[in-house]
């Protein structure tokens, strides 16, 4: 017998990082929402890598931000050490990684979510949904508890039917030993989802005063204080280094020899692992010519001694991992405190959602996070938010919010995940953004805090601050474009100390700002200084002039792209009524449902041909609608 | 609704006298008036036809004699502004005039496509639309098996190849930034993408410049048959003609006095042009002059010089042999059934090294001998009918200018000093048009390249 245990408009099941974005969200956006987690100790544990951010991730963060998002916030908080990657290459490519004080961060997390209104953190196991008429309705937990709610949002993880593997030994597990989630799972797969099995994996920790640091290279961060939220004024100066290393021959002998131990060898069939995060058996297997890898010391906080052997992800025997850890230079004699594992857990085929995370299949249902197939804490969040804010908008009566590929990661993300499906763990690269220098780090505030303040995550007192830095960086654009400089023997002494060619003839300072070799500092540095403008203004005046001619074409390309985006297609169309649609583009079409001729047009199997006859099938019902 | 400007040959290729090649869009009439000298087509009148001739933008040439019609929108078929341009030089000339129309901004349509358009603005009545998306299909498989048939397995084969070189290109660069710290790959400098993008340039260029031979091929060479009066031209042409089938009439000279003759010789198809000077038998020189002579048979492939063997060699023979200088050329002494008053040393001397064939046209003997040399000029050198990767699909050669366009662009950006992940935006270009050659555009190729050539952990 269950128990009414109260109403919400939204209840988010899980509080990892797709569930305390999901949650915050939510509740900030005015929906009484609950959130329901198996440990309230657990609420953004980061099961794997001390991490955050990094290429492509590292920019999803700064986008989660600037849409109102806390993963942002939080990291700026309880880092260890930012560094900014790729400073050598273009501004698209620039992306922030921290590294987490895990503890912390949770400490952290869990303050925020305690304290926010609008909000119920709750410890409980949702055993299965309340569905009414196709519609999802509530939860029930397993203590009978019996919540009624708008809207639901699955958000949880790996915890689906997780299973640990070590060698042959195996148990039902959630990452790290928590209990696991099964019966949600069977619920699921009853009300009619499918479900894939995937799998990943991480490596031991080991403890730090048993490491010889003097055998490994030193990782510091920045000396420059960096943050990836655009709120955070409070820098954290005194840094932890990491610690690089690496395998060698008798490592890889180790592995060689016990490989048939290892539980993803041992010849049972099982779950998907990514391609993009092999364990060490698969690195050594597929490049058995790499007479090294790289092995990261990396801390899991300031007040642990656990240190996070990144590049061993195993699933061999706790035994082996022992001698695999010790043939490592530095690691002699290292003691592992946790062995590491690989996990197989079931995940829903994300092509059953629509592009707002609500599944197709029962309305009011939504999942995000890694229970959508994905890998990686800030993917996970990037979904939370969205499902978040659209979960909250149905209940609210406010329009969803759909971000496109040209607007945010977090748009080729999602995009990617209902239109294309995936068939490993999905993770976010640069390299699937077709926009790419577009979406960067710089400018992510300018490209969605629009939005967030519109939805109403984002305070007056940041837009307003925003608004000031945007008409800033317009004016100063202006500004340049109105400069002459003409060549004298100062402005050529700059121009000669810089590398590039003296200047024969006047010039505006905009069009000298486009060469690449001259930054605006050294612009600066021969016209007259404007006191008003801050770094960051700088930085992105710099960046839009210089990059102009790429983004032009950028941007001419996302105007092509968004035509077809515009074309929406009817819920009510009936694919089998159209005849000249080949048969595979037609099922395919009929699974993903996809809501525009654009992304019918990026679903593998519908050729430029059934697009076309798409449009024109489109297009004759509205003409149909038209004339009745 | 659509914002770009298509174009298509829109009568049945090989067929009839007159070809049409249509432009429809917004930029239809200002396209066609770049290359169009004659009246001012931006103040034409909707529905009018208007006579001149279309120029090739690149080399000042006039490709042909035009009719074009101008209607402007929505009064027309596609309820956009239409441009008509009505060719009959045969397939060479319409041809080359919608190369030239490609080159200067519209796009080539898809199959339906000016359907398409009539549909999508209502042009069409709703009960056709039925009929528009079977005919879009319908002529979507015929070209995809016409352009299949086309494609030489050894021209697929080779823009694969070009595509993975340039898909590692990528792919190395791609881990740079999403593995900095990946320490297997060295970082992609500016000298190796320099490198990589000039070898596939070089790849591209070799085979658009292939594409001019497969274009040779089918179009024929163009071949100019010279010589003082009387030495026996009007013969020649007439035992090419006689000998060999010919594949197209003449073209009625009303709008200008050239003459085309198709011949095959020995599986070389020759485009006989025969410029009014030479067929009324007067010297060609004397009439236009030595320069423009000489520009003239420039444009020709191969030129057909015919002496007199019964008479000595005389200026004007000096002046022709100076205008062909350089040129790819086969002296002809005719007449050698009368007696020898020619001095073969000093043509053997002038000829430097070209063939050189005897005949008696009238007796007709030296003919074998004439298509043997013809056909081993054509074969001899760099081109070989047999082992040719050619590129003749319209659409292929666009494809590939646009690559050769982007790698040029992505060397741009490497000049300038552009970080790599900007240069390489214009590199993907390039393979993702290549791939369109090819028919294969999906994109997830990027990330399976990645994982397969490098061992990535972090």
């Amino acid at each position: 017998m269950t128990y009414n245990a109260g109403h919400y408009d939204v209840i988010v099941i899980g509080a990892g990082h797709a569930g305390v974005e999901a949650g915050v969200a939510a509740a900030k956006m005015g929906a009484k929402t609950l959130m329901l987690t198996l440990n309230l100790d657990m609420i953004a544990f980061m099961p794997c890598n001390p991490s955050l951010g990094g290429p492509a991730k590292g920019i999803v963060v700064r986008e989660v931000d600037a849409l109102g998002g806390v993963m942002a916030k939080v990291i700026d908080k309880t880092h260890i050490q930012m560094r900014m990657l790729n400073t050598g290459k273009g501004p698209a490519v620039q992306a922030l990684r921290a590294q987490a004080d895990k503890p912390l961060y949770i400490k952290e997390m869990k303050s925020i979510i305690e304290n926010q209104e609008n909000l119920t953190l709750r410890q409980g196991m949702v055993d299965q949904l309340i569905v009414e008429d196709g519609v999802c309705k509530g939860v029930i937990t397993e203590s009978k508890a019996a919540y009624s709610a708008e809207t639901v949002i699955i958000t949880t993880g790996t915890f689906m039917r997780g299973k640990i593997l070590m060698g042959d030994l195996e148990y039902e597990s959630g990452p790290n030993n928590q209990r696991v989630s099964v019966k949600l799972s069977e619920h699921l797969e009853e009300l009619g989802f499918e479900l894939t099995r995937f799998k990943t994996g991480t490596p031991p920790r080991v403890n730090s005063h048993t490491i010889d640091y003097s055998k490994t290279e030193i990782q510091p961060g920045d000396e420059k204080p960096q943050s990836f939220s655009y709120e955070t004024t409070e820098f954290i100066t005194d840094q932890i280094p990491c610690w690089l290393t690496y395998t060698n021959e008798f490592t890889h002998q180790v592995i060689n020899e016990n490989l048939k131990l290892s539980a993803m060898y041992s010849g049972m069939k099982r779950g998907t692992g990514p391609r993009y995060c092999p364990s060490i058996e698969d690195k050594i297997v597929r490049f058995n010519d790499k007479p090294r890898h790289q092995i990261f010391l990396e801390p899991e906080g300031r007040d642990t001694e656990e240190v996070y052997v990144q590049g061993l992800s195993t699933s061999l025997p706790e035994s082996v991992q022992h001698e695999m850890v010790r043939s490592v230079k530095g690691l002699e004699n290292a003691e592992i405190m946790r062995a590491g594992y690989a996990i197989e857990y079931d995940a829903v085929v994300p092509t059953q959602l629509w592009p707002t995370l609500e599944t197709k299949n029962i309305p009011g249902l939504f999942t995000a996070g890694q229970i959508n197939g994905t890998s990686g804490y800030e993917e996970a969040a990037a979904q939370g938010i969205m499902s978040g804010i659209n979960a909250a908008a149905k209940v609210l009566g406010k329009e969803s919010v759909i971000l496109d590929r040209s607007q945010a990661y977090i748009g080729v993300l999602i995009d990617d995940l209902v239109t294309k499906g995936t068939n490993e763990p999905y993770r976010l690269l640069t390299s699937r953004a077709e926009y790419r220098l577009l979406l960067r780090h710089d400018n992510a505030d300018l490209r969605l805090t629009e939005i967030g303040h519109d939805i109403g995550l984002i305070t007056e007192e940041r837009y307003e601050k925003f608004a000031a830095k945007k008409n800033l960086v317009e004016a100063e654009k202006k500004r340049l474009s109105k400069i002459t400089i003409k060549p004298n023997e100062e402005v050529n002494k700059v121009m000669t100390e810089a590398g590039a060619t003296p200047l024969k003839e006047a010039i505006k300072a905009y069009d000298l700002l486009k060469r690449p070799e001259l930054s605006y500092d050294l612009v600066d540095q021969m016209i007259e200084t404007n006191p008003e403008i801050s770094t960051e203004v700088k930085e992105q005046v710099g960046i839009q002039i210089k990059y102009e001619g790429y983004i032009k074409k950028a941007n001419e390309q996302v105007a092509r792209m968004l035509k077809m985006e515009d074309k929406k297609i009817p819920d009510d169309i009936d694919y089998d009524d159209i005849s000249g649609i080949a048969t595979e583009a037609k099922q395919r079409l009929k699974k993903v449902r996809p809501l525009s001729v654009g992304q019918a047009s990026r679903i593998s199997g519908v050729n430029p041909a059934d697009v076309s006859i798409l449009l024109i099938y489109i297009e004759q019902g509205n003409i149909a609608r038209i004339a009745n | 609704m659509e914002t770009d400007t298509i174009t298509a040959i829109s009568t049945p290729i090989g067929e009839g006298a007159i070809a049409i090649v249509r432009l429809s869009g917004p930029k239809a009439i200002s396209i066609t008036m770049n290359l169009f000298s004659g009246k001012n087509l931006n103040e034409a009148d909707s529905h009018t036809i208007h006579y001149g001739k279309i120029i090739d933008p690149g080399t000042k040439e006039v490709a042909e004699e035009v009719m074009v019609s101008v209607m402007r929108a929505p009064k027309t078929f596609t309820r956009e502004d239409v441009v008509e341009i009505n060719c009959h030089g045969g397939m060479v000339a319409v041809n080359r005039v919608l190369e030239i129309i490609l080159n200067s901004g519209a796009r080539l349509a898809e199959p339906g496509e000016f359907t398409k358009r009539a549909f999508l603005h209502g042009r069409i009545d709703l009960s056709q639309a039925e009929a528009v998306m079977d005919l879009i299909r319908a002529k979507t498989d015929k070209a995809m098996s016409v352009a299949l048939k086309q494609m030489d397995g050894r021209l697929s084969g080779l823009i694969r190849r070009l595509r993975q070189d340039l898909l590692e290109t990528v792919a190395h660069v791609e881990v740079n930034i999403d593995y900095p710290e990946y320490d297997d790959v060295e970082e992609m400098s500016h000298e190796m993408m320099q490198k990589k993008t000039k070898e596939v340039l070089m790849e591209i260029e070799s085979l658009l410049e292939v594409a001019k031979q497969g274009k040779i091929l089918r179009e024929g060479l163009a071949t100019a048959i010279i010589g003082r009066p009387n030495v026996g031209k009007s013969s020649l042409m007439n035992t090419l003609v006689q000998e060999n089938k010919a594949i197209v009439t003449e073209v009625p000279g009303t709008t200008r006095d050239i003459i085309e003759e198709y011949v095959n010789v020995r599986g070389v198809p020759l485009r006989l042009v025969d410029t009014a000077g030479i067929r009324e038998t007067e010297d060609i020189v004397e009439k236009i002059g030595v320069e423009r002579s000489r520009q003239v048979l420039k444009e020709s492939d191969l030129i057909l010089f015919v002496l007199n063997y019964n008479d000595e060699l005389t200026d004007e023979d000096v002046k022709l042999f100076e205008a062909i200088h350089g040129l790819e050329y086969i002296v002809i002494i005719n007449k050698t059934d009368l007696e020898q008053k020619l001095d073969l040393n000093r043509v053997n001397e002038m000829a430097e090294g070209n063939p050189i064939v005897t005949t008696s046209l009238i007796e007709e003997e030296g003919v074998d001998e004439l298509e043997a040399a013809i056909a081993k000029t054509f074969f001899a050198g760099e081109i070989d009918s047999g082992d040719l990767t050619y590129v003749s699909n319209v659409r292929h050669i666009q494809l590939l200018k646009q690559s050769k366009n982007a790698l040029e662009e992505a060397m741009e950006g490497i000049e300038l000093g552009m970080p790599m992940d900007i240069v390489q935006i214009d590199v993907t270009r390039t393979w993702e048009f290549l791939g369109e050659i090819i028919g294969d555009t999906a994109s997830d190729g990027l990330i399976d390249q990645l994982f397969s050539q490098f061992c990535l952990g972090k």
